[in-house]
Order: C-alpha cells, then sequence, then structure tokens
C-alpha cells in the first residue's frame, strides 16, 4: 500500500472532498471544455484577468480524484498571480509529471502540487493530472487575446 | 475432460508472473483482451521460426507450408462459425472489418444493392462500440444515408417497442452488438433479423464480445455478415474476421485494393479475384492467422459450452456478490438472463479511475472509464463505470478478490 498513499496524498483526497473555486462564474473573459478522451473526466474552466494578472480561476467538472483535486490545487496556485509566473508554475508542474517518478517537485514553486509527485509513476494517470491546467493554459491565452485585440 | 480453470490457467504464462509486488495477477479485463496460451504464442513463433514466406506467392516449398497454414486457418475459423470458407476474410482487427464493410457499401456503384443515398437508412443501436457507431455515422455522412437507432432502457436493454419505425422500407443496413462490451447485454436478435430481412436491409453482427465464449453459428442466426477479433478469443492482435454470405460477398466492392485481390491488371485498371481474396489486398497477418487457428482449436478442445457454462457460473456468483455490496449499482442487466459475462458498475462516490488504481495496487486488472461506448455512458446517466470481465481462466477466487478489493477500497477513500 506505500505507493499507492505515495500517489494518493492526504493534500490529494482533501481537495477532491472540498474542491476549491469548484463554481463557475458569468463574466469569465474565457471559458473552455477540456476532455480527457481516454476517460471520459471533463472540465469547465474560467479565466479572469486585469491586465496580466490572474483575478479568477474557476471550474467546474466530473472525473476522478486527480483529475479535479490538481484543478482545485492549481485554481487556488494561480489565482492572484501574473500570467508570467503562472507559465513558470505549469512547466514546472508539467515537468514534475514527466518525471517519471524521479523528481519530489520544488515546493516554493508548485507548493501543494507538489502532493501530486506520485502520478508521474502511473502513466495512465499523468493526462488526469493535466487536464485542469491545459484548461487554464488554453483558457488564459484566450483571454489575453480578448484583451489584447 | 471435465473444466478446471486451474487446468487451463497453466496453459497460460502470463498467470506465473506476480503483479504489484508479488500479487497474485487476478485479471479481470478480458472484455478489453484476453490472455493468451502457450499453444497460441508457439503458433505464432513457430510460423516464423519454420514457414515463414509470403502466402499465395513463390514457387518454393516455405511459400507452399505457409499458404497451407493461412489457408488452413480459414478453415478452422468457418468450421468454427459455421461458414463455408470461401466466406472468410482475414482483416487486422473488428474494427478494421467493420470499416471494411463501411467503405466497401461506400464504393457501391448505382445499381449495386450496397450503394446507398438520400432516403436510404442505417440502423444501429445505443449500446454500441464506437468500432460499430463511427464507420456508419461516416458512410452515412458520405452517402446521404440515414443514421437512426435502437435506444437503450435502464435496465440495460434494447427497446424495440418501436422497431418498426426504425427499420422501415428505406433500411438498407441494421448492424448491432451481439453482446454489449459494456452492459453484457446479449441482445435478442431474432426480432431484428426477421424485421430487418423484411424489408431487405442486410445484419451485421458485432460479435467480439460472443464468439470466443459461446457457440456461433452464423447460418442459424440467419444474419449476412458477422466480424470479431482474434485478440478477445485468446487469439493474437492483428487478425480479425470478417465473415459474409457468399452471394452478398460477390456484390459486394472492394475497400483495399493492391496485391493478392487482384484477377487481371492493366495500366488503366483492374478486375477483381474472387471472395475472400478480393478483401484481402497485400501480404496479411499469417504468422497472426497460424495464432488464430491454435487459439481456436485450444478453445475447441475445452468445449464452447463448457467455456460458456462456466462463464455463466462465475458471472451469477458476482451478480449475487455485487446485489449485496452497497453502494455498488450494476450498469447493465442484474440478472442472468440474456447476459455474458461483462458487469460493469459504479460505486458510490469513488471514481472507477480511483477505484481501478487501487484494485490494480492489489493485483486486480480491471478496466475504468467509458469503454469506448461515450453514447451509451452518457446514456446510462454515468460518466465513467469499472468494468470485471470475464473468461475460461478465472475462478470463483478472482470474484472473492474483487469484491475483497472493492470493499478495501471503500475503507481506502473512505
Amino acid at each position: 500500500m506505500m505507493q499507492l498513499d505515495n500517489l494518493y496524498q492526504e493534500v490529494i483526497l482533501d481537495h477532491y472532498k472540498n474542491p476549491q473555486n469548484k463554481k463557475l462564474e458569468s463574466d469569465n473573459d474565457a471559458q473552455v471544455h477540456h476532455i480527457n478522451p481516454s476517460c471520459g473526466d471533463e472540465v469547465t474552466l474560467g479565466v479572469k484577468l486585469e491586465g496580466e494578472k490572474i483575478l479568477s480561476v474557476n471550474w467546474d467538472g466530473v472525473g476522478c480524484s486527480i483529475s479535479q483535486s490538481s484543478t482545485s490545487i492549481m485554481s487556488d496556485l494561480l489565482i492572484g498571480k501574473s500570467l508570467e509566473e503562472a507559465a513558470v508554475i505549469s512547466e514546472s508542474f508539467l515537468q514534475l509529471m514527466q518525471s517519471k517518478g524521479s523528481q519530489d517537485g520544488d515546493e516554493t514553486v508548485l507548493e501543494d502540487a507538489v502532493a501530486l509527485a506520485g502520478v508521474s509513476k502511473y502513466p495512465a494517470r499523468i493526462k488526469c493530472a493535466l487536464l485542469g491546467w491545459m484548461a487554464f493554459k488554453d483558457a488564459s491565452v484566450q483571454a489575453l487575446s480578448k484583451k489584447t485585440n | 475432460m471435465s473444466f478446471d480453470p486451474l487446468v487451463i490457467r497453466r496453459d497460460f504464462p502470463i498467470f506465473s508472473r506476480t503483479i504489484r509486488d508479488g500479487k497474485r495477477l487476478v485479471y479481470l479485463d478480458s472484455g478489453a483482451t484476453s490472455q493468451k496460451p502457450q499453444q497460441v504464442i508457439d503458433a505464432e513463433v513457430d510460423f516464423y521460426r519454420l514457414h515463414n514466406a509470403a502466402v499465395h506467392r513463390g514457387a518454393h516449398q516455405l511459400a507452399e507450408e505457409a499458404t497451407d497454414i493461412y489457408e488452413g486457418a480459414r478453415d478452422i475459423v468457418a468450421e468454427f462459425i459455421g461458414a463455408d470458407r470461401d466466406e472468410v476474410v482475414f482483416t487486422k482487427s473488428a474494427t478494421e472489418s467493420l470499416n471494411l464493410i463501411a467503405y466497401a457499401m461506400g464504393n457501391a456503384p448505382l445499381g449495386n444493392r450496397f450503394h446507398l443515398s438520400p432516403g436510404d437508412g442505417i440502423v444501429v443501436t445505443e449500446m454500441e462500440h464506437h468500432a460499430n457507431l463511427i464507420p456508419w455515422q461516416q458512410l452515412a455522412a458520405r452517402t446521404g444515408a440515414a443514421l437512426s437507432w435502437f435506444e437503450v432502457n435502464q435496465d440495460g436493454r434494447l427497446d424495440l417497442s418501436n422497431i418498426e419505425s426504425i427499420i422501415t422500407e428505406n433500411t438498407k443496413v441494421v448492424s448491432l452488438t451481439h453482446q454489449s462490451n459494456v452492459l453484457g447485454t446479449i441482445n435478442p436478435l431474432k426480432e431484428i433479423i426477421n424485421r430487418a430481412h423484411q424489408v431487405g436491409a442486410v445484419v451485421i453482427l458485432d460479435a467480439c464480445q460472443s464468439v470466443p465464449h459461446m457457440k456461433i453459428d452464423v447460418k442459424e442466426l440467419d444474419i449476412d455478415f458477422l466480424v470479431f477479433s482474434g485478440h478477445k478469443a485468446v487469439g493474437p492482435t492483428g487478425i480479425g474476421v470478417f465473415w459474409g454470405r457468399a452471394e452478398l460477398l460477390e456484390a459486394l466492392p472492394p475497400f483495399l485494393t493492391g496485391g493478392s485481390m487482384i484477377e487481371n491488371v492493366t495500366m488503366t485498371g483492374a478486375t477483381w479475384a474472387p471472395a475472400p481474396r478480393k478483401f484481402e489486398a497485400g501480404v496479411p497477418n499469417m504468422a497472426q492467422a497460424a495464432g488464430l487457428a491454435a487459439a481456436i482449436h485450444y478453445l475447441q478442445e475445452i468445449g464452447m459450452d463448457s467455456i460458456h457454462a462456466h462463464e455463466l457460473k462465475l458471472t451469477q456468483y458476482l451478480l449475487d456478490k455485487f446485489a449485496d455490496l452497497a453502494p455498488l449499482k450494476i450498469v447493465g442487466p442484474k440478472t442472468i438472463e440474456a447476459r455474458g459475462g461483462s458487469i460493469s458498475f459504479t460505486f458510490g462516490d469513488i471514481h472507477p479511475h480511483d477505484l481501478g488504481q487501487f484494485l490494480d495496487s492489489q493485483g486486480i486488472a480491471v478496466r475504468t472509464g467509458h469503454h469506448c461506448a461515450w453514447p451509451l455512458n452518457r446514456k446510462m446517466g454515468v460518466p465513467a463505470t469499472t468494468r470485471a470481465s470475464l473468461y475460461l481462466y478465472n475462478t470463483i477466487e478472482d470474484c472473492d478478490a474483487l469484491v475483497a478489493g472493492i470493499l478495501d477500497a471503500k475503507k481506502y477513500f473512505g
């Protein structure tokens, strides 16, 4: 059970049971819907910007504890950051997911998201963990281009 | 010989390995792909070791041996499903078989019985695997034919109450699964086939989940086409079967063109060899055909009726256990009538992915997700399910392990 505990950290199960920012807002600058076609997990995610600053990341979704907690943790982490900071955090998370269990993650950058480090040992679950992050990337690009147009 | 899954398991080398730090392998994912006995592995290896040559070509002994093995495999498949040998076409998979039929129909010129145009109808069901849905969606889009379907009720059975308005005088094709890969439901073919034939439509049966598990006779079923894959029937991957009634194969245009499938070729045109070769362009998957023949031989030695009876016994056992395992909800028929050994379920708030991951940590292999039948999942109101699918090598101990694993998962995620 040791390895499984490594995957299902307390932080993950907490976020799964009490997801943060899981309430779609009606005045988002951009909203996207992403699906993991291999399992059917879904996330709808909205972003609000003020200049380069992330005012809100709000979402709704159905799926496993990994996809839902990862989205919840991410939303907590990114709200209030600049888009540039968000890109650094997202890149760091992506690297952690692709590390095949060789990294623990930089807690100063990723904070609670390091709890998802164990996912990188389970190839089938990496897409679950990335679902919300990819949705954020998509939504933030759309929101930014809308603002600058 | 009496049926003993413990003896059968000894033929399957994979059961001698362990999973996740020394756990016994409890393989409950045969609906996705079955494990292979040594006899099948040997047949495939022996083809490469001893007989490898391109079939139907070459004036040498190896080519003769390869051809004998490949065509011998066709005889074995034909006998297995009650067909004539020239009605059996080898493909790479059941998915390719279904696409072959759909694309071949799309190639049928005006005047050909398979020609489709706006006003014609194609009928499927809501419980189809994507492989028996998307080719028909695509064919409908290319030809302008209308796609309609039988709905599935909350018990996981087809709703045939409006059969006369779904299969109409305009219907040309009815394509459906024999046994649902998600629900385990075995469909009532007779009524559907009678109605389809009454209006002159052909019936295509996706038998991926039935041919490996029960005795099938295509002539007795009175269907027109049938497909199945080798790898779900203890055979190798890379080999599928497409069967069609002889007169229909004669009328059906080819799909893939190229070597082997021709009668005569000039710089401006070609004529086709008769079936089955008309549908087998290129050097086929010969070693895999040899493996499939060994697989069928293996199943027949044990006996399809014994295999079916064993699976029904295990299915009944699991259905009984599941009935007392709240909050488990079976997605599909809850009784053994007209049902096979694929059991999908949800378990309260524990998402199938998490349940599957937990079971995996106990050495138990199940499938989770939408099982390539997304529209069906939506209809049943569940984004995903966990599926246990049974086969000849499963035991009561496997079923008990699953139940214990689910209970432990409940504690773990509590």
